[in-house]
């Protein structure tokens, strides 16, 4: 393996761990203030629609992301309606939304543009075009240094960039802000919350939609950024794995881009090779492709490190009347 | 004093929970430009409008009964498993080892000796989620999912490698004939009845005889009895000397059990050999029919039998019109929705709506 070779699969890491990570810090906001999600590989999937529906139409990919993050967080609230709002249970409402989105996606789809369930190839303004980073090709011949600031750090689209941006901004809201410090709270003791005299519901709802917000970036990079349109499924676990990474990130912003990096690197280099010779030893791609979960399930496990979910996951909250 | 009588809760809001699901889709319909009745209609008749749509029906049936019974055995020990499809690819797996790799003489020693393979399989894969789950307390949903992933990356691996049959194709070799189940085409032959060729076989009376078995060991045996009490109250039942850890282990190896038995109609029953994939999202299906039934065999049996019907409609639908199959899958969705989800909108105004019939009683019956 030489050096262009390593640059090319960091690269490739890069971009396969953008909708990784927005998806992963999309479930954090929302698990922190107390709402499991297992509905991220929904949102992502009828945003991906969405934006790759619109920018085909308008041929503005801006509109495009406008409408994915519109119809993702649309999903946010119907989450929030049942999991806050009519108290139901949150993993049974996240895996009905998956399949709503997996189905109404494949309808539209047929209705609008009759294609077998995805949307005509995106072109030109449809599609998020790369931006070269100032000096990109100027330090293009530089040895080492070169490569890596060309290929691996100039040269994405702009959600990219945004995704590693929104890791600072994450920490910083939930860590350092009265809010982010709130919304935790939520997630560890509503009761004290509510007896501050803040609301329980408008902070919960407003997770909701920030993880919402979120996964529409995801599902529009993923149709409009790193593929050229939508197909039936196209997140193809990804939500999961999202999941995944933030379980193994400990629901901490750093860890998560940590987490979401390392699944876009097994991802990078089993799209790369058949098989993987590690001194001798020969490892199937289809490994790799179960590494991330086999990886979560020793975490949980427990025997690497502890992950302790936030306190009140997974229960709505009643007031005591 | 329950809020709501018996019936209510076990038929009313069901069936206001599916009438909001089936508006809904209705408007889905209509939307994407066909009339939601006659779309009705032509799923109707599809689905038992001839013995092809009823085989076919009651195929897909029978693999929901398994799946969903899975979910609802689960649900009774208040553990969601949502490993329904990675159980039931492992269980595909241990009936596709077990008829290729010992020389049965005829089916009727086959379906048992696959039946036991498929079990096994099944149940093998939910024990780590559950080991890690009543020792650990890893939350059995993440590990449950995580372990659908893998089993599929499993099955894939085993299919391009050791059990590839020689070909293109990632699948096993076909299985030996003494193995193929007798359909209903076959049944119904012997008496001397038409009946189209469908893969519906004899694994249907199997998954009958599933739903009786649950329902003897959940309301008729002291195990049961146990499931429920912990999956009432954790503490309750520590208190009566039940052990947590062996109700978890137990509830899970039955559930994984179930879900793997799908392989004897899917596998043994239609393919007759081993694909990437044979469970096609029916683990999953498991969880809308479970949630539909309330977790109860005769529930299970008939909202498996609803579904089934869906699924051939929408077969058939494609078919006849421009609504792609998925329209199955948005139903499905919002089957999950309103019975799981959003139950506590159709249920508080109910409750709120006898309450207040209950607070007139009638002069000469005495209050309870």
């Amino acid at each position: 393996m030489d050096f262009l070779t390593v640059v090319q699969i960091l690269d490739s890491t890069v971009r396969l761990a953008t909708p990784l990570l927005l998806a992963c810090l999309a479930g954090l906001f929302s698990e922190r203030a107390g709402v499991v999600d297992i509905g991220l590989e929904g949102k992502m999937l009828i945003a991906a629609f969405f934006s790759a529906a619109v920018a085909y139409s308008t041929g503005s990919v801006w509109l495009g992301l406008l409408a994915g993050v519109a119809a993702s967080m649309v999903f946010g609230v119907i989450h929030g309606l049942a999991s806050i709002t009519f108290r139901g249970d949150q993993l049974i409402s996240g895996v009905a939304l998956n399949f709503l989105a997996s189905g109404m996606t494949v309808l539209i789809a047929q209705d609008w543009f009759a294609q077998g369930g995805r949307t005509p190839a995106l072109d030109g303004a449809a599609r998020f075009s790369s931006i070269d980073l100032p000096g990109a090709g100027a330090l293009r011949d530089v040895p080492f240094i070169g490569p890596i600031y060309d290929d691996l750090i100039s040269g994405h689209t702009i959600l990219v960039y945004v995704a590693v941006l929104m890791v600072p901004l994450s920490w910083y809201v939930l860590f350092r802000t009265r809010f982010g410090l709130r919304l935790r709270a939520v997630g560890e003791n509503p009761g004290a919350v509510d007896t501050a005299g803040i609301s329980v519901v408008r902070l919960r709802y407003s997770a909701v939609l920030i993880c919402g917000f979120l996964c529409g970036l995801a599902g529009a990079y993923l149709a409009t950024g790193l593929a050229a349109g939508f197909v039936k499924d196209m997140t193809a676990g990804r939500g999961y794995i999202a999941l995944a990474a933030l379980i193994f990130a400990k629901w901490r912003p750093w860890y998560a881009l940590g987490a979401c990096l390392l699944f876009g690197l097994l991802e990078s280099i089993g799209n790369r090779y058949q098989s993987l010779d590690l001194l001798g030893l020969q490892i199937p791609s289809q490994f790799m492709q179960a590494l991330p979960y086999i990886l979560t399930v020793v975490i949980l496990a427990g025997f690497v490190g502890k992950a302790t979910p936030p306190r009140a996951g997974g229960t709505p909250y009643v007031k005591e009347k | 004093m329950d809020k709501l009588p018996r019936w209510a809760d076990v038929a009313l809001i069901p069936v206001v929970n599916l009438v909001l699901a089936l508006i809904v889709s209705g408007i889905v319909v209509t939307l994407i430009g066909e009339n939601p009745f006659d779309a009705m209609m032509i799923m109707v008749n599809g689905a038992v409008g001839s013995t092809y749509g009823w085989g076919y029906t009651l195929f897909y049936a029978t693999n929901f009964v398994f799946t969903g019974l899975a979910v609802a055995v689960a649900f009774h020990a208040r553990l969601f498993n949502i490993g329904g499809e990675g159980q039931a690819q492992l269980g595909s797996l241990g009936v596709a080892l077990v008829c290729l790799y010992i020389p049965w003489p005829h089916w009727t020693l086959a379906l048992p000796g696959a039946i036991v393979g498929g079990a096994l399989f099944g149940a093998a894969w939910a024990a780590i989620p559950a080991y890690l789950q009543a020792r650990r307390g890893s939350h059995i949903v993440i590990t449950t999912i995580m372990f659908n992933f893998i089993a599929s990356a499993l099955l894939v691996y085993l299919l391009i490698t050791s059990l590839k049959a020689p070909g293109m194709a990632p699948e096993t070799a076909r299985f030996p004939e003494a193995t193929y189940l007798p359909t209903a085409q076959d049944f119904f032959a012997a008496i001397g009845i038409p009946f189209a060729r469908t893969p519906l076989n004899v694994s249907f009376i199997v998954a009958l005889i599933a739903c009786w078995l649950v329902w003897l060991l959940m309301w008729r045996m002291r195990l049961g009895y146990e499931i429920r009490a912990f999956g009432h109250s954790e503490p309750a039942a520590i208190y009566a000397g039940i052990s947590p850890f062996r109700i978890t282990m137990v509830a899970m190896l039955i559930s994984g059990a179930l879900a793997g038995l799908m392989g004897i109609n899917a596998v043994m029953g239609e393919q007759q050999r081993l694909l990437q994939d044979n469970v096609l999202g029916a683990g999953f299906v498991g969880i809308a029919v479970a949630l539909m039934g309330r977790s109860h065999p005769v529930g299970v049996l008939l909202a498996a039998i609803l579904f089934g019907a869906l699924y051939q409609g929408g077969a058939e639908l494609e078919f006849e019109t421009s609504v792609p199959r998925e329209m199955v899958v948005v139903i499905q969705a919002l089957v999950i929705l309103f019975t799981g989800a959003l139950d506590g909108m159709v249920r508080g105004p109910l409750e709120k709506a006898f309450l207040r019939y209950r607070k007139q009683p009638k002069p000469g019956v005495a209050a309870e």
